[in-house]
């Protein structure tokens, strides 16, 4: 069985209950339950129609969950007469919506979005998030009650669904579930519900940098800069995948951050080297970003690419222009000053931004480089 | 969404304001503050914010590994270390803002006369474990 091709049918199920009257908290519980069901029975004895099945074991899920509750006899009363047949409608890309409405935080939006649109488990997403379950089912069950009375008929704002994405997707991997690919699945199935852009331009953005994953870490989780990366490690058929979907959104001519974000990483999968890498796009690529979001990290690239295009000394000029306080500034100066071959300086550097490193595998890169150049190697 | 360490000291934190110590705190107080201590948690379990509370003893071995074949070197307690570690709480939180407002709070628990005893606590985050796809 297709664990992922059951999971896709989450969304829509939910919808066909929420439709019948029942309640989306409600409905959510049931389909979860539906889900189980479905892994223990469907092995033996496949369904014909498994989204019929689903809805029919979900809809008594909901109505016997109903009924033991006394104090929503009166709902029950109102629900009981209306289980119609399966609606043609599909109300997947209203889950989206009401996952990443915006009266949700962040990490709320995510594991509702990842339960109700995705179908993972509270306990699927508490190891992937490396909390504990019950953290987890107080998290998920509390956006359930922020998001009770917010009409499940309006359109919401692609924005905050791609938002919500773009955050599980960088989240990666860390247990059994592939959250990097699990984004990349609902970004996929997001695109297939709705004709817009820069939804197609994030799912470029994920495929384009999927498809480096394997060349960007060593076994034991040593990250690997650009320019020592294995290319003929890259998934090219991804490649090729990501740059058709952007190219298409691009001739649309309503560019948007994650197209830009996508074609810039376009460039470099496109380069068979990095000195051959079209850099002076790239710089280009990150003026455009900048009018679109102007961030600190769009700042920090852009003065990087800079260093690349015209030189290390006209990339620490650009650096210089930012506030050195900056996530990975020290980092990027301790480069810049390498290839502008000021070894003392870049060494001292690189150990300075080692002691800043956001993540362990950063850390452990910049302090080899230190160590390098204070060793004297190459 | 990033993790945050609340770190407790028995020593090496500086002076808190309300700096009658435990032993001289009247039933009510003591009370009082391990009441406190367990409605923070609660109310994180009940946000979905909590990820880990301990407690630990205030004497520990010093361990180090002697050579070959050989077992391994213990010693201390050591009365004069500076830095002591009580315990910690671990918060999963959707922000920097979000963990200090919360220390803020776990530093509130009364102490003497019912009072806050506006304790230091040390906010360490977490290394992530993943960078952002930037290139």
């Amino acid at each position: 069985m297709n664990e992922s091709l059951l999971r896709s049918l989450t969304p829509a199920v939910i919808g066909v209950l929420v439709r019948r009257g029942a309640d989306f908290a409600a409905a959510e519980d049931a389909v979860q339950d539906a889900l189980v069901e479905a892994v223990r029975r469907w092995p033996d004895d496949p369904p014909r129609d498994p989204k019929g099945w689903l809805v029919t074991v979900a809809w008594h899920r909901f109505v016997d969950a109903t009924r033991s509750d006394a104090a929503r006899q009166r709902r029950e009363e109102h629900v009981e007469p209306e289980p119609g047949p399966v609606s043609g409608a599909d109300d997947t890309l209203q889950l989206y919506f009401l996952c990443a409405h915006p009266s949700l935080t962040p990490s709320s939006a995510v594991a509702l979005t990842l339960r109700a649109v995705g179908g993972l488990t509270t306990r699927q997403i508490a190891r992937a998030y490396l909390v504990p379950e019950a953290t987890m089912a107080q998290r998920i069950s509390r956006a359930k009650r922020t998001v009770t009375g917010v009409r499940f008929d309006r359109p919401g704002d692609v924005a905050t669904v791609l938002r919500v994405l773009y955050l599980v997707f960088n989240e990666g991997y860390s247990g059994e579930v592939d959250l990097a690919a699990e984004a990349i699945r609902l970004t996929r199935q997001l695109a297939a519900a709705i004709d817009h852009p820069e939804v197609a331009g994030l799912l470029a953005l994920m495929l384009l940098h999927h498809a480096r994953r394997a060349s960007r870490t060593t076994p034991d989780g040593a990250l690997v800069p650009l320019a020592a990366q294995d290319r003929s490690r890259w998934d090219t058929a991804l490649i090729a995948e990501g740059v058709a979907i952007l190219q298409t959104a691009l001739s649309r001519d309503r560019l948007g951050e994650f197209q830009a974000q996508a074609a810039i990483a376009a460039l470099h999968a496109d380069a068979p080297a990095t000195a051959e890498t079209d850099w002076i796009q790239i710089v280009e690529w990150y003026d455009e970003l900048l009018r679109l979001t102007d961030t600190p990290v769009v700042r920090l690239n852009r003065a990087v690419a800079i260093g690349e295009a015209d030189g290390p000394h006209a990339g620490l000029a650009a650096l210089a222009e930012l506030d050195p306080a900056l996530p990975r500034h020290t980092a990027a100066a301790a480069y810049l000053h390498e290839r502008a071959g000021d070894r003392a300086t870049a060494a001292r550097l690189y150990a300075e931004a080692a002691l800043k490193a956001p993540t362990l595998a950063e850390r452990d890169h910049l302090t080899q480089q230190a160590a390098r150049l204070n060793t004297g190697r190459q | 969404m990033a993790k945050y360490l609340l770190l407790k000291h028995y020593r090496g934190a500086p002076e808190m304001l309300n700096n009658v110590s435990m032993d001289k705190w009247t039933q009510e107080e003591i009370d009082a503050h391990i009441g406190y201590m367990n409605d923070f948690a609660a109310r994180l379990r009940e946000t979905g914010e909590f990820v880990d509370s301990q407690a630990l003893a205030a004497e520990g071995t010093w361990v180090r590994y002697d050579g070959e074949g050989r077992p391994p070197v213990t010693d201390g307690p050591f009365a004069e270390t500076k830095d002591l570690i009580a315990g910690w709480m671990v918060i999963d939180v959707d922000s920097y803002e979000r963990a200090l407002a919360l220390a803020g709070e776990l530093s509130a628990a009364p102490g003497a006369g019912g009072r806050p005893i506006h304790e230091w606590l040390e906010l360490r985050p977490f290394m992530a474990a993943h960078a952002d796809c930037i290139e």
